[in-house]
């Protein structure tokens, strides 16, 4: 009874220490981004927008790539590489976050702010409507490098989900597209993938479950500094996890303390309702999972 | 099989295009297929190959016998805090691993009871926080309460949070395993439920269950966030759990976020540690999983 009773008590320990806060601010929370200990005026708005910025831009880098490598893996791979090369992938998921950060900042960022960001604002920066996205000083400490390492952080689990998802589609889909003459892939595009999709997605949205809460390497290379919204990923920002982390102990005020604690537990409730649904579409897919999988 | 004949003008039929262009679409999409593997397997080299290569300068006998001299003194290791994630790994096995395996056996063997089903749904969603939110709670619980102050065992409380769920859905699995004719076997002999499970179902289980704890001290052999609010690091020697205690991964963070070259080194000399000790545990995980299939 221990487990039901650690996660009540999660819950009730950080929503009584969120209490001051969230009577004080109420709504404002959300839509103001005016963050000042001295005044003990609080609106996590930056810190929100942070965390979704980061988060959008790992799943739309990571899904892509992870699903590629997962149709890949289960469809086109000579059979013989085909475990050990997903067995490879998923170690990935063993690095530490730390040691994600720790690399980010001294090999990604570097490279980030002198090939990449240049390069993405000489070319998609020169567009009308998305070009606002590129502007300002590519610094490498920004939200598109918190996003970029989130991204590599959450593709061995998409891959895993994925590419379980595939194999769990009945061999028979994609026998009776290919007896009627079809290629491969459009046995795959056609019969196994509308098969997957809710499953895919479920995984999808497992890894923003993930990147949402990721601390750490975010923390490292996000800049951790704006605390303005503004369009363009070229600036540095900040995300509600690494607030915690590096807020928390210097919290000198009962309220500011309390404000902290109230990211915590919204943190809390979307680790819970995503987390959730994501369950319900991978279980969709796959109606018993086999022993050891990863999620 | 497509029968092509070339028509009387001698150009090429519009079928055979048609099968040429549905080749070609294959053939490109299992092109972008495979740069999407080899990018996903190219980063895992690169981020290993890295942490080797940057770490491997910074290794020597003193990195791991001494404690961390204060910046602009050349040397010092890091063995205060090799000693604290020893410390908190069996602190946070201690916990952990004997109340995720009652909690996999609550769920498999007291299937119809009450219990089961809340407690299956509660590890889903612990697994599923944010490890930072339990660094919050266990500081709410323990650095402010009990305790009073930083300290090893809230990190191994903190730990313990994250490797329940880990080791009860492990266990869980493997529980699954054991063919219900032995447990019926030794209740049609009158043994006990409890006796059941103690005598037959866990040895039988009993690789299985070793998998579950070593995956999940590797798990947590790597966490950060948490222990910052609430083991703290520690640059002296301590085996004291009452108070504040180092750990490989509060090392690297504090070595990586400084702004001196010679941290910087010795950070990555901790990283390339804290690789060896996970893919150590985790060679031994697979030796371990060998011998179940045995």
């Amino acid at each position: 009874m221990l487990v039901p009773l650690t996660l009540v008590a999660i819950g009730v320990l950080i929503l009584i220490d969120s209490w001051p806060s969230l009577t004080r601010f109420g709504f404002t929370y959300f839509t103001t981004t005016e963050w000042d200990p001295v005044k003990l005026v609080f609106g996590a708005a930056a810190y929100v927008y942070g965390t979704l910025v980061t988060t959008i831009v790992a799943v739309v880098l990571a899904t892509p790539i992870a699903v590629g490598a997962a149709i890949y893996l289960t469809e086109f791979a000579p059979r013989a590489v085909r475990a050990p090369v997903a067995f490879t992938i998923e170690l990935l998921a063993y690095i530490p976050s730390i040691v994600y950060g720790l690399w980010a900042i001294f090999v990604m960022v570097p490279v980030m702010r002198s090939v990449v960001e240049p390069a993405l604002q000489a070319s998609l920066g020169q567009l009308p409507v998305i070009g606002k996205l590129f502007s300002g000083t590519p610094i490498g400490l920004d939200l598109l490098s918190g996003g970029v390492v989130l991204a590599i952080m959450i593709l061995p689990i998409l891959t895993a989900i994925s590419r379980e998802v595939l194999l769990a589609v009945p061999p028979t889909q994609r026998e009776a597209m290919i007896g009627l003459g079809a290629t491969r892939w459009e046995a795959v595009s056609r019969a196994v993938l509308p098969y997957a999709r809710p499953g895919i997605i479920g995984g999808a949205v497992l890894g923003v479950a993930r990147a949402f809460g990721e601390t750490m390497a975010v923390t490292m290379v996000v800049g951790n500094s704006s605390r303005d919204i503004s369009g363009s990923l070229f600036v540095p920002g900040y995300t509600m996890a690494s607030a915690i982390a590096n807020q928390f102990v210097e919290a000198d005020s009962e309220l500011y303390f309390s404000a902290i604690v109230e990211i915590a537990f919204v943190l809390l409730l979307v680790g819970i309702i995503v987390n959730s649904a994501a369950r319900v579409l991978i279980r969709r897919s796959i109606a018993d999972r086999p022993a050891g999988a990863v999620v | 099989m497509a029968v092509i004949a070339l028509t009387p003008s001698g150009a090429i039929p519009a079928r055979h295009r048609v099968i040429a262009r549905r080749r070609f679409a294959q053939s490109a999409v299992v092109g972008l297929l495979l740069t999407a593997t080899l990018l996903a397997v190219a980063l895992l080299v690169t981020i290993l190959a890295y942490v080797i290569v940057k770490g491997l300068p910074a290794l020597n006998l003193a990195f791991f016998t001494e404690r961390p001299r204060p910046f602009g003194e050349v040397g010092g290791g890091i063995a205060p805090a090799l000693v604290g994630t020893a410390i908190l790994a069996a602190a946070s096995g201690a916990i952990a691993i004997p109340v995720g395996i009652a909690a996999a056996i609550f769920v498999v063997e007291y299937r119809s009871g009450r219990f089961a089903a809340p407690v299956r749904f509660a590890a889903e969603l612990i697994a599923g926080l944010p490890s930072i939110v339990i660094g919050v709670f266990v500081w709410a619980f323990l650095v402010r309460g009990l305790v009073g102050h930083f300290s090893a065992i809230a990190g191994a409380v903190a730990l313990a949070v994250i490797m329940v769920p880990i080791v009860a859905r492990t266990v869980e699995e493997v529980l699954k395993l054991v063919p219900n004719s032995l447990r019926e076997a030794a209740l049609a002999l009158g043994a006990p439920r409890w006796k059941v499970i103690l005598s037959i179902v866990l040895p039988t289980a009993r690789a299985g269950v070793l998998t579950a704890a070593i995956l999940a001290l590797a798990r947590s052999a790597g966490e950060t966030a948490p222990l910052l609010l609430t083991a703290l690091g520690n640059d002296f020697f301590s085996t004291d759990l009452l108070r504040p205690i180092g750990a490989l991964p509060l090392q690297i963070y504090r070595y990586a976020v400084s702004p001196y070259d010679d941290w910087h080194a010795k950070a990555w000399g901790a990283s390339l540690v804290l690789v060896i000790v996970i893919g150590a545990v985790g060679m031994l995980l697979r030796v371990v999983a060998r011998q179940r299939v045995r």
